[in-house]
């Protein structure tokens, strides 16, 4: 690969009018949208919380459908995140041949990459403040605290969109993103602690989930919900911080790599 | 007058093939200039390298007096591009396509949104404002794509191919608008493998082949110094024993293609007159066209 390649990303708010754009989209299917935004996370956290709820009478300190609401939370924003960076990425990226439109105007690849990272990330914001808005109306958590978890929705769908955002550059087809959600989404979602705590798992898996970025999500938002503030707030956003910017530098690399054929 | 276009020993390869083999171009202001290749000759990735897309092996572009790709993007502020494949925002509706894209230049709406009905009238779209763009036709689709590269009021515009697909009356309107936006002084700068196109819209034109330029000259000259005036094509059963017979007589070259002979003539008196007398075969006479010249320099083998 050249030397162009690897530089530094050039950020400006040339990324705006891109991001208005995906927007605009997004507002013609706006209504079924938010439907599956809440409909999702309330499926999962009645049917399960209702469900072992009586079975699990407490998890880790706190009710069982607490517990999982925590979980749902991040587990719901990374989808989203994911969703729209790879699925959603790929179809503007190649068979829509968006991104082909934007590069001939002012707007540079750097600027196309961050809008895409920002515009998913936008949607898990959608996404946290769905299942924020069930867990109120549940009556699940009482606390202002639990207000921070749309920031930091925010931050998980920087790091998930950026991690997708390599998967997108690299596939061949849509049929790519399989290998992902089997092989990377799916086996993190059973070590990060969604469903059950993080110390049940044997000590290898235990550090293997330690090095996960849901795992440091999970750790954030599950004691913002119950009313605690959280233990090593800072390593846990500088872990997420991490993935986010290496995820947007590498998946930049192989865009530029990708594109410029 | 200084080029408002200036290419020049631009190279690129990839994977080792040179798929641009130092090729310079000058264009002036309100020009309409014709890149014209077999499929494979490097007409757009020569767009692509004027756009700051991709990086060249050596040589320099400069657009507008902006170095490109250094001043890629200074540059794309002032052109509008029509690409070979439509690329519109499927999502949106015709007005939709050209407020998004003309934010992209750092239009304010307003500004946007006053230009929108002319750009509408020009590209005769005006009753289809409101309507998706997957219910558009295929000619309303080039015409919408032509439109948005205008948005943003360019000084040149690259159009890539941009009647491939269409039927004569939508071609037709094509040309028409392109003629209209070289009368504005625009500078317009196109593929095209459509001899016909090229002959009637360029001022000038360059013929590429295998990433190297073998011609440039007005059509008219084109056609005047690579090839004999007069083209008799002859055919029917016979057509190769006659040519091994008769054809180098009568004709300073001539080529079998098919069930074709193709005579290349200064004089076709001669010929005419030798083919009456042979009621088995048919014949055409004409003037050489500028696909006699592109067949000619570039070969008559299929290109894939």
């Amino acid at each position: 690969m050249k030397s162009q390649f690897f530089a530094m990303p050039e950020l400006s708010m040339r990324f705006l009018p891109v991001w208005k754009r995906h927007l605009l989209v997004w507002w013609k299917v706006a209504i079924p949208s938010i439907l599956g935004h809440l409909a999702d996370p309330l499926i999962y956290m009645l049917g399960l919380g209702f469900g072992l709820g009586t079975l699990i009478p407490e998890m880790g300190g706190t009710s069982y459908l607490l517990f999982l609401a925590g979980g749902t939370l991040c587990y719901s924003t990374m989808n989203s995140a994911s969703f729209e960076a790879l699925y959603s990425g790929f179809s503007r990226m190649h068979h829509q041949r968006t991104w082909d439109a934007i590069l001939n105007t002012p707007i540079t690849l750097d600027d196309i990459v961050l809008s895409e990272i920002l515009w998913a990330a936008t949607k898990s914001v959608m996404s946290g403040l769905a299942v924020l808005l069930v867990i109120w109306i549940l009556g699940m958590s009482h606390t202002l605290l639990s207000l921070w978890t749309i920031p930091l929705a925010l931050l998980i769908g920087l790091c998930f969109s950026a991690i997708g955002l390599i998967m997108t550059a690299l596939a061949p087809s849509y049929d790519f993103f399989m290998y992902y959600f089997t092989l990377v989404i799916t086996p993190m979602m059973m070590l990060s602690g969604v469903f059950f705590p993080v110390d049940q798992l044997p000590g290898v898996l235990q550090s293997v989930s330690a090095l996960l970025p849901l795992t440091h999500a999970i750790d954030l938002a599950r004691p913002l919900l119950i009313g605690n503030i959280p233990h090593n707030i800072m390593l846990h956003l500088i872990v997420l911080a991490v993935y986010s910017l290496a995820g947007f530098y590498l998946s930049l690399i192989l865009f530029r790599h990708r594109l410029s054929k | 007058m200084t080029a408002i276009i200036e290419v020049n020993h631009l190279h690129k390869s990839y994977a080792g093939l040179r798929v641009v083999d130092d090729i310079s171009i000058h264009i002036k202001r309100g020009e309409c200039y014709g890149l014209l290749g077999p499929n494979g000759a490097g007409k757009s990735t020569t767009l692509r390298l004027l756009l700051g897309l991709t990086d060249p092996d050596g040589g320099t572009v400069r657009l507008l007096n902006h170095d490109v790709p250094h001043f890629a993007r200074e540059a794309r502020l002032r052109i509008g591009v029509v690409p070979q494949i439509d690329n519109l925002d499927p999502d949106f509706t015709v007005e939709e396509n050209l407020l998004v894209y003309g934010r992209y230049f750092g239009m304010s709406e307003k500004e946007i949104k006053s230009r929108i009905p002319m750009l509408l009238e020009f590209s005769n779209l005006t009753s289809k404002r409101s309507a998706m763009v997957p219910t558009l036709s295929g000619g309303m689709k080039r015409r919408l794509s032509l439109a948005r590269a205008l948005v943003n009021d360019p000084d040149i515009i690259f159009l890539d191919e941009p009647t491939t697909g269409l039927d004569p009356q939508a071609r037709h309107l094509i040309w028409q608008r392109l003629r209209e936006l070289t009368s504005q002084g625009k500078t317009l700068l196109l593929t095209t493998h459509f001899m016909e196109e090229a002959e009637r819209l360029c001022h000038r034109l360059a013929i590429l082949d295998h990433g190297r330029m073998i011609a440039e000259d007005t059509p008219r000259d084109m056609i005047k110094h690579n090839i004999e005036p007069q083209v008799v094509e002859v055919f029917g059963d016979q057509v190769a024993e006659w040519a091994t017979a008769h054809a180098a007589k009568f004709s300073q070259r001539h080529e079998i293609s098919g069930e074709t002979a193709f005579c290349y003539v200064q004089d076709a008196q001669p010929l005419v007159a030798h083919l009456q007398a042979h009621a088995a075969l048919r014949y055409m006479h004409r003037p050489a066209n500028l696909e006699d010249v592109f067949i000619k320099l570039t070969g008559r083998e299929m290109r894939d």
